[in-house]
């Protein structure tokens, strides 16, 4: 199984007329895009507007209503497509095995997929951490972790896989300015180093506009732009810019001109 | 609530949930730590619970059937009855739902809470298939556990019935006599079958809590709910399948 994996070829991403809903709410709207192999691709968008759904359709953990998604033009559905590409998601909360410390939770992938033996296990797990100033917290449980190293502990769990397509689902969320910064450090280095396809998904304008090759911006479910951060700032939608430079207006909240408006 | 597309659904992915674990044996060497874990947590850790409830199912039911049939002269049958009712039916059904409450609650917590938190979806996206991981070690386990228990909670039951045989002064059974009829009762068949039925409940009762574990979605309360739900439906599984089995195996 693990033979026929392409190790170490970035992937492509293409996402065709992707339409989810659940009951009666459409939560994505025909959305259509493409990330090239190597590409830093961030999602951006308020909250609620189905980032996270996105990103769960692209690794195959939701199954669209109508369209698809191909990495390597192979439909992410089919499961040869998981089998033959390697592709890692770091979670929103972490989503670290509480049950195992951080050393295991690092070699659970490589043991199950028997990638490597016991002592080359424990050096990419070391090197990993390392890698992400972690060392220190090879033998600590997840809830013994602050929330700023259970995010690099995470993204350290996708590396150790060596991903061909690597997914973040809100990496900096509820950090600090400097952690946040530092999260978006590591996935411009991670990219720079591995050439591996990231897709982002964030609403942290400074993550966005500072390490990715292209921003898509997604407001109830549907793509209303595409670009690169310097043509996106210059946009002149005027539900881009009130999403990159909301202005707080205290005499006339926004939550009540809401209310005015139903 | 209890809709019946509800409850084939369940039943459903229960089955389709066991088999899709077997098909996972291949890998078994590499999931044999997480096997013995569980060999430990439902084996060594439940050992003493099924034994003292079993010694006092033993006990009572000794004690009820000496007091019931005082001064008619029925006393030497006592360890015929106590070691078939034990046997037959208050070994496994017991041990079954001294199961469920223990083993079959951790479980569907365990797993709910993996779900909850998004453990499942990091392992789906790892490729390696919870069913590999979480369930089928767990199935193994009760496997070779269930008979043990089983065992166990059948001697210490017989035991139970014969020290109160023995002690109390209304019966007042000796012993040797008490073993002697419980052996001219108590076949290898009736072992087989009740061996055969609590290895039958211990399977069910992992697979739909593994089931209800893995399908929770929500937060705090929907695991406290699968927890609740999962420990029910064992126990009324447990009660539904023992009297089909019971008809079958007459």
């Amino acid at each position: 199984m693990t033979n026929n994996r392409n190790i170490g070829q970035a992937i492509s991403v293409n996402v065709v007329d992707l339409s989810k809903s659940f009951g009666s709410e459409k939560v994505l709207k025909n959305i259509n895009f493409n990330v090239t192999p190597g590409e830093i691709f961030v999602i951006m968008g308020p909250s609620g507007a189905g980032k996270s759904i996105m990103l769960k359709h692209i690794i195959g953990l939701l199954r669209p209503d109508t369209g698809k998604v191909l990495l390597n033009e192979m439909d992410v559905i089919e499961r040869k497509t998981v089998e033959q590409n390697v592709i890692a998601m770091v979670f929103q909360e972490g989503a670290l095995f509480n049950s195992l410390n951080v050393f295991d939770n690092l070699a659970l992938y490589l043991r199950e997929h028997r990638r490597y033996n016991k002592n080359n296990i424990r050096t990419k797990v070391t090197h990993a951490l390392e890698m992400l100033s972690l060392g220190n917290a090879i033998d600590k449980f997840p809830p013994e972790l602050s929330g700023g190293m259970r995010k690099r502990v995470a993204i350290a769990r996708a590396l150790v896989m060596e991903p061909q397509l690597l997914l973040y689902d809100e990496p900096t969320s509820e950090l600090d300015p400097t952690m946040g910064a530092t999260i978006s450090e590591i996935i411009a280095t991670v990219r720079n180093e591995t050439q591996v396809t990231s897709i982002v998904v964030s609403h942290d304008r400074d993550l966005a506009l500072t390490i990715s090759d292209r921003v898509a911006l997604m407001m109830a479910g549907e793509i209303i732009e595409i670009n690169t951060p310097e043509n996106l700032t210059k946009s002149k939608d005027p539900r881009v810019q009130s999403f990159l430079n909301p202005k707080i207006n205290i005499d006339q909240p926004r939550f009540r001109q809401k209310e005015e408006n139903k | 609530m209890f809709s019946l597309s509800k409850i084939l659904e369940a039943i459903g992915s229960s089955v389709l949930l066991f088999l899709r674990s077997f098909t996972y044996l291949p890998s078994i060497t590499r999931q044999f730590p997480r096997f013995m874990d569980q060999c430990y947590i439902m084996g060594y850790t439940t050992l003493p619970l099924v034994a003292i409830l079993s010694f006092f199912i033993g006990s009572v039911l000794a004690l009820q059937i000496g007091y019931s049939f005082q001064g008619v002269s029925f006393n030497q049958y006592i360890g015929s009855i106590v070691g078939l009712a034990m046997v037959r039916e208050m070994g496994p059904v017991m041990t079954s739902i001294m199961v469920a409450g223990r083993i079959g609650s951790a479980i569907t917590a365990e797993l709910a809470s993996m779900k909850v938190y998004n453990e499942v979806d990091a392992l789906k996206t790892m490729n390696i298939p919870p069913e590999r991981i979480l369930v089928l070690p767990r199935l193994l386990a009760i496997i070779l556990v269930m008979p043990v228990l089983a065992i166990t909670a059948i001697t210490v039951g017989w035991l139970g019935g014969a020290l109160v045989a023995q002690n109390v002064s209304f019966i007042d059974l000796d012993h040797e006599i008490y073993f002697r009829v419980l052996k001219k009762f108590v076949t290898i068949d009736a072992i087989m079958d009740g061996l055969c039925k609590a290895e039958i409940f211990g399977i069910a009762v992992v697979t739909v809590c593994c089931n209800i574990g893995l399908r929770t979605h929500g937060g705090p309360r929907e695991i406290g709910n699968a927890v609740t739900k999962g420990v029910v439906t064992s126990i009324i599984l447990i009660l539904f399948l023992n009297y089909f089995i019971t008809k079958a195996l007459l």
